[in-house]
């Protein structure tokens, strides 16, 4: 009886599930299927779940209309500049919060706590004056530069560097290393999982951003991806079939990313990963 | 001797905090006292004058930042327990012992994480389409009405929740499931000598476990919502009117497109307080003895 009752119990549960995992996984599929419709049968009643013609049309239409290639490439740029330099200042920064002991060391730890209470969007006006007098606008390097900093990237290298034995690096500077050969030779390769986890955390902030080059960019040229995607569901009158061809294009980078480092997104520490 | 190494990992020590503090002058400290100068000013990109309080004295007599305000924070009061809830529901059934083929449902929960909010905004956008949407296709093939989902206010301001939601979900996701797979065992075990059926192990001890890991997630949450911009740009574009406009767009809208930068600063400055509010209570929260998990 109670095993009767534990076989129920299980199946409904397992249903539940699955019916909210669909609910969940729909949109998204809804949205590929329609890419995959001519636009005649994205807008004839009445609709059909499956595309009665599937084509790749529209795939090619959002590739050789907009400059996607152009934006793919800008994107991808920013994103790994900005992603290699952000693991470089957060892993010796964190180093150095975690290992050495100075008061305004203590102090520095605070301020770049207090970074996550006032983000970019609420002083969105005063971080474009900054970027305009810095000559920063519309270049890359706008986009760039001030994303480097990011309080949860040092916070992570600070908790992980904080449970490295003080032994080691004692013996090293014993042994007559010099402290930066320590770090880059011995701690940096002890922090690798924190390297990937960052890594991955700061590609879907960059890849993913809106906010910072719709303020920073101007010129067409330069657009990134959700720049880009965004002109196309701002405009008057909506293109259908290229906005949805090119929102699933602009999902391909970060679906790659997670096939090849699915173990680490799923195991990571999710509390480290607050914010962008 | 002694005291001059000392010295040298003083230096390397200034040396490896350096960019990161560099960057925290230029694009932090700066720009933060540049706002709070300005919403003293009437500064529109040329020029600025010196104009006291006005700016602030006029906000608190605007319409427009009443409304957004307030569409603000009703945003957050129904959408902050619609995450969590949520959030809530996914996690705790995929840490049951009775559910099958947790990893591919978790792989499905997590993937809006790694879709864009302004992606994110075309989806729902698309799917509650007034006239070709799957939403009103099925309300209408059920004999239904179709619904005006993006020319009524509130209407497509429960698509704006119903969105947030399915984003949020992912994130959340992770933290409760950590926080739940750390809970005790031999909790539930002697709950269930006692008798306890599932209901009253969620009420009575899951719960209550979850309390500190519930504050992290509602806070978080809030931070997130009062800060909502991109999202909603893509979905409604802050319509229909101003229904959806939260209280960041419209710093964007007057900074931006109408340079009234010192205006938009004093509003800046006022949504800074009140993020400033709702941090101290995570910084309270985290002195009084945070016990992760």
């Amino acid at each position: 009886m109670d095993r009767l009752n534990d076989r129920v119990t299980t199946g409904l549960l397992t249903a539940a599930l699955y019916i909210i995992a669909f609910m969940y996984l729909f949109p998204i599929l809804w949205l590929f299927l329609s890419s995959l419709k001519p636009g005649s049968e994205l807008f004839s009643y009445p609709l059909k779940i499956l595309p009665q013609n599937p084509t790749l049309e529209n795939y090619q239409y959002a590739w050789s209309t907009m400059e996607f290639i152009q934006y793919f490439i800008n994107t991808l740029m920013v994103t790994i500049t900005t992603t290699g330099l952000t693991i470089l200042a957060s892993s010796t920064c964190g180093y150095a919060l975690a290992k050495y002991r100075y008061k305004w060391l203590s102090a520095f730890f605070i301020c770049i706590l207090a970074t996550t209470m006032l983000p970019t969007e609420v002083i969105m006006s005063s971080s474009f004056t900054v970027i305009l007098n810095l000559g920063l606008y519309n270049s890359f390097a706008g986009l760039i530069i001030p994303s480097i900093n990011t309080a949860t990237g040092i916070f992570m290298f600070r908790q992980y560097f904080m449970t490295v034995p003080d032994d080691i690096i004692e013996s090293a500077r014993i042994d007559g290393a010099g402290e930066g050969r320590i770090f880059f030779r011995l701690m940096l390769p002890l922090a690798k999982p924190i390297v990937i986890t960052l890594a991955i955390f700061s590609f879907q902030w960059r890849w993913n951003d809106y906010i910072w080059p719709l303020i920073v960019l101007s010129d067409p040229d330069k657009y990134t991806v959700q720049v880009a995607l965004r002109s196309i569901v701002g405009a008057e009158n909506i293109d259908w079939v290229l906005l949805l061809s090119a929102s699933v294009i602009s999902l391909l980078p970060m679906i790659l990313l997670f096939i090849v480092f699915q173990r680490y997104i799923m195991n990571a520490n999710a509390t480290s990963g607050i914010k962008g | 001797m002694r005291v001059k190494k000392k010295d040298r990992n003083k230096k390397w020590a200034f040396l490896f905090i350096f960019s990161n503090l560099l960057l925290f002058i230029v694009f932090f400290v700066w720009p933060a006292l540049l706002g709070v100068a300005y919403s003293f000013t009437n500064y529109s990109g040329m020029n600025a004058t010196f104009v006291g309080l006005d700016n602030y004295i006029r906000l608190f007599q605007d319409p427009g930042f009443y409304k957004a305000m307030s569409r603000t924070f009703l945003y957050t009061a129904l959408g902050v327990p619609f995450v969590y809830c949520a959030s809530l529901l996914v996690s705790v059934l995929l840490v049951s012992n009775h559910t099958r083929g947790k990893t591919v449902a978790k792989t499905i929960f997590f993937f809006p994480w790694l879709v864009s909010p302004i992606v994110t905004g075309v989806l729902w956008r698309w799917m509650f389409g007034e006239s070709f949407g799957f939403v009103n296709y099925i309300i209408s093939a059920l004999g239904g009405e179709p619904l005006a989902w993006s020319s009524n206010g509130n209407l497509a301001f429960l698509v704006v929740l119903l969105a947030t939601a399915w984003a949020g979900t992912a994130f959340n996701m992770l933290i409760f499931i950590a926080a739940l797979l750390n809970v005790p065992k031999a909790y539930y075990e002697a709950s269930e000598i006692d008798g306890a059926n599932g209901w009253q192990k969620f009420w009575h001890i899951t719960l209550p476990s979850l309390r500190s890991t519930s504050f992290l997630v509602i806070l978080l949450s809030i931070f997130g919502l009062m800060k909502e911009f991109p999202m909603v740009q893509a979905l409604t574009n802050g319509g229909p009117g101003t229904d959806n406009t939260f209280i960041v767009q419209y710093i964007y809208q007057t900074g931006f497109a109408q340079m009234r930068i010192g205006y938009a600063s004093a509003a800046s400055m006022v949504l800074f307080v009140i993020l400033l509010v709702f941090a101290l209570l995570q910084f309270k929260f985290v002195r009084g003895g945070r016990v992760d998990g």
